[in-house]
């Protein structure tokens, strides 16, 4: 878990430069961040969160799909509207897990950040942001996309090689002759 | 600029525009199409599991665009929200050439003799506007079958003994069956039901000159790769436009219908693919743009003769919107299922539709089509966790093991369940939008906890261990089934149109497809907006060699 963790880090990284050098990518604390949307903060929180929802176990959980990867690009694709909600919701996270246990989230071992995302479920979670905004219908909107990332189209930068369609039993590729596709590219009308 | 007269302009190019087109176009009628949407070739579309017609988290494939449309959808609390095509209480169904046919799942079937007389067969409903259809079965019975033949339709309903009488069989054979099928088909036989091969708008075997279906994973909501699934845009359109009488004219928006001081329609007015108005001048006019659009279309024509806008004289444009309160069981297996044959639904029963205790109508069953890994990964029995290592676990050990019958529940029509213009919104053209508001009729959940019971003993009896129920919910309903916007009846006081889809009192404005049904039967609507379409092409015809509605 942690190689390929790092493996795909790096890869970021890699990423980072070309879209730094487009100077889109400059966070809240000023800092470059190699993702399109998130700081790297952020991110970190998302792929610990996501972490959470579909862990890994004998097969890769969402971290490993690229989860993560996947809600940085539709944070400036399609699901662009919910740019705020990810901001203060992640923000509220950290409030949440300083509240509970005097740590940032990323730094609460596995339990402790289970019992933050089930206060954050039951709406019971404490932090100033949960004041305005509902913490259950933020992690709500984590966890439905955490789902599309994992068990969606590899195009859209999560399920990476087909992850979650192999560890159901689907065939990935698909056979039958539907291979007349190139998966690997973004679909035209496709904005990322 | 007014552009060149024509004899008709059909606005949209959908289930029941497509047909009309084809069929004065034959006549020899100078036609105009106009379409909103785009004409997509089913070999460039994806199969994208996040992006199609059905499942629209990164928005609905084959349009509207979330860009420039917006609707108005007021909830049960009476609040407003500003809803996009790819949210679900837009309502949507589709915008391209096909409609909702070159998507759809393309089950086709016939309603049957009670569902259009549901009035007379099961008494007044409070709080329904249930009625009789001014026509019958029989009245359309030919007009089901030309639709048959001529769009395409696969299955077998002769072990259907509940089925209206036809005159001639399918045209193509069943599908082999799959795993689930056989297993359902066996079991509903043990429990005294009359199970069947579903007809669908699929090619088993060449047909129209195309090829079969390959049987793949991804199939409503999805273009067919193999232009196998029949609908308007490989069927009637290219022989309308084959004709060179039909002019079909893409990314065209329709604004409103002119009239002039005599009270009669004299063309259109819409947005060409470059945003200029223009106005086509036409003999007649039909509105042919969906439960929603239609009525909205109409409400937006307003003329002093027609201050409320056209056909609404006494308040019936947009009334009674109603779709189909889907109910039904999901059942887990201790043995796999699911063997990846597309498309899934294909073995039905029609014991239900009719007859049930102390119930007015029913609903067909059938299993669901294939539920594919992010569809499946909200299915859970109640109380399962929806995250963590047992969600996890669940997809893993159910994913392959699972099924689910469900059927779509006729509704008791409500007065107040409705599409207005919004008073307040544009769309990006700076057309009012529609506004959807109302609920569920309290009898058409009645009737849908019924269906979704028998659902899972028909599972149960399958052998599940483990069962739970799929339940509609109160809230509006309309979406991909949506109908009855714009009522067919005798009296223009009750309905929008005559029994020959003509408005009341603009004899050469139709409006033909789902919005002029008075009921919405027990079934997938395909078939009947089709037959429908047909059925007023003949009268349309019949007219226009009389008097050209000049
Ligand atoms: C995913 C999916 C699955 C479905 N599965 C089934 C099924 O298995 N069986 C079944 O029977 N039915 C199914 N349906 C429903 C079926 O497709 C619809 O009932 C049917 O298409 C409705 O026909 P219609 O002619 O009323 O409208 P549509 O087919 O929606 O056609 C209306 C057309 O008018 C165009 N239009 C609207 N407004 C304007 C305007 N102002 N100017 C120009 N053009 C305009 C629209 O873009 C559209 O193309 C499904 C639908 C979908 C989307
Ligand atoms: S299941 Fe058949 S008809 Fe449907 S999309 Fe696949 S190949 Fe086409």
């Amino acid at each position: 878990m942690k190689k390929s963790n790092r493996l795909s880090r790096r890869k970021f990284i890699k990423l980072a430069v070309s879209v730094a050098a487009s100077g889109s990518a400059i966070s809240c604390a000023g800092t470059i961040s190699p993702w399109r949307f998130l700081s790297g903060e952020e991110a970190q929180i998302v792929e610990a969160i996501c972490g959470q929802i579909i862990p890994a176990d004998q097969d890769p959980g969402a971290t490993q799909a690229g989860v993560v990867n996947f809600i940085d690009r539709q944070l400036v694709g399609h699901l662009r509207r919910h740019q705020k909600a990810y901001r203060e919701g992640l923000a509220g996270v950290n409030q949440t897990s300083l509240a509970r246990f005097g740590k940032k989230f990323v730094d609460l071992p596995a339990p402790q950040q289970t019992e933050v995302l089930t206060a954050l479920d039951k709406n019971e979670a404490p932090g100033e942001i949960w004041q305005q905004r509902s913490a259950k219908e933020f992690f709500d909107l984590v966890v439905s996309h955490t789902m599309q990332g994992f068990y969606g189209d590899p195009r859209h930068g999560g399920n990476r090689d087909g992850v979650s369609w192999r560890m159901v039993g689907l065939s990935y590729p698909p056979i039958r002759g539907r291979l007349r596709y190139d998966l690997t590219k973004p679909a035209p009308k496709e904005s990322a | 600029m007014a552009l060149k007269h024509v004899n008709a302009v059909i606005i949209g190019a959908g289930a029941a525009g497509g047909i009309v087109a084809k069929e004065l176009a034959v006549a020899g009628l100078s036609v105009v199409l106009l379409e909103r949407g785009k004409w997509y070739s089913p070999f460039e579309c994806r199969k994208d599991d996040l992006r199609n017609q059905r499942v629209t988290a990164l928005g609905s494939a084959f349009g509207p665009d979330d860009e420039r449309y917006v609707r108005v959808f007021v909830d049960a609390n009476g609040q407003e929200h500003l809803v996009r095509p790819s949210e679900g209480n837009y309502h949507n169904n589709a915008a391209c050439v096909g409609g909702g046919t070159f998507s759809y799942g393309a089950l086709a079937w016939r309603y049957m003799e009670k569902d259009f007389r549901m009035r007379s067969t099961y008494g007044a409903v409070e709080g329904s506007t249930l009625e009789d259809w001014p026509i019958s079965y029989q009245d359309l019975e030919p007009y089901y079958e030309k639709a048959e033949w001529e769009i395409g339709v696969s299955g077998d309903d002769s072990k259907n003994v509940f089925r209206a009488p036809r005159n001639k069989p399918l045209p193509m054979p069943p599908m082999p069956p799959s795993r689930e099928h056989q297993l359902l088909k066996d079991t509903a036989e043990l429990l005294g039901l009359h199970p069947f091969d579903a007809p669908m708008l699929r090619n088993t075997v060449p047909y129209n000159g195309r090829g079969a279906c390959m049987r793949c994973r991804w199939c409503v909501g999805f273009a067919c790769e193999v232009d196998a699934k029949n609908g308007t845009h490989n069927t009637v359109i290219p022989k309308a436009l084959a004709t060179k009488n039909c002019e079909l004219r893409t990314e065209c928006v329709a604004k409103e219908i002119l009239t002039n001081a005599q009270g009669r329609v004299t063309g259109v007015a819409y947005f060409d693919a470059n945003d200029r108005l223009q106005e086509q001048p036409a003999d007649l006019v039909v509105v042919s743009c969906s439960a929603t659009e239609s009525p909205r279309l109409l409400l937006n024509s307003k003329s002093q003769l027609f201050p409320n806008g056209l056909g609404n004289r006494n308040d019936w444009v947009g009334r009674n919107l109603q779709g189909h309160a889907y109910a039904g069981a999901y059942g887990l297996f201790d043995f796999d299922v699911y063997d990846d044959l597309g498309p899934g639904a294909s073995v039905a029963v029609c014991d239900y539709n009719h007859g049930n205790p102390g119930l007015a109508g029913g609903a067909a069953l059938a299993n669901e089509f294939i539920r594919l890994p992010y569809n499946f990964s909200t299915i859970r029995p109640p109380g399962a966790p929806r995250w963590g290592a047992a969600h996890k676990e669940f997809m893993r050990k159910w994913f392959k093991r699972h099924t689910a019958v469900h059927g779509p529940v006729q509704e008791m029509p409500v007065f107040d369940s409705r599409v207005q213009v919004d008073p307040k919104v544009k769309d990006y053209w700076g057309i009012p939008v529609a506004r959807l508001s109302g609920l569920n009729h309290p009898h058409t959940l009645e009737v849908a906890k019924y269906i979704a019971l028998k659902a899972e003993t028909w599972l149960k009896e399958a052998g599940a261990i483990q069962t739970w129920l799929k339940m509609p919910g109160r809230g509006l309903s309309g979406g991909q089934h949506q109908a009855g916007t714009c009522r067919m009846g005798n009296d223009p006081k009750t309905s929008v149109v005559n029994k020959y889809c003509q408005v009341h009192d603009v004899d050469n404005l139709f409006v033909v497809d789902a919005s002029v049904h008075v009921t919405n039967g027990g079934f997938n609507p395909g078939l009947t907006i089709m037959a429908i379409a047909y059925y007023a092409s003949d009268h349309i015809l019949t007219t226009w060699k009389d008097r050209k509605f000049r």
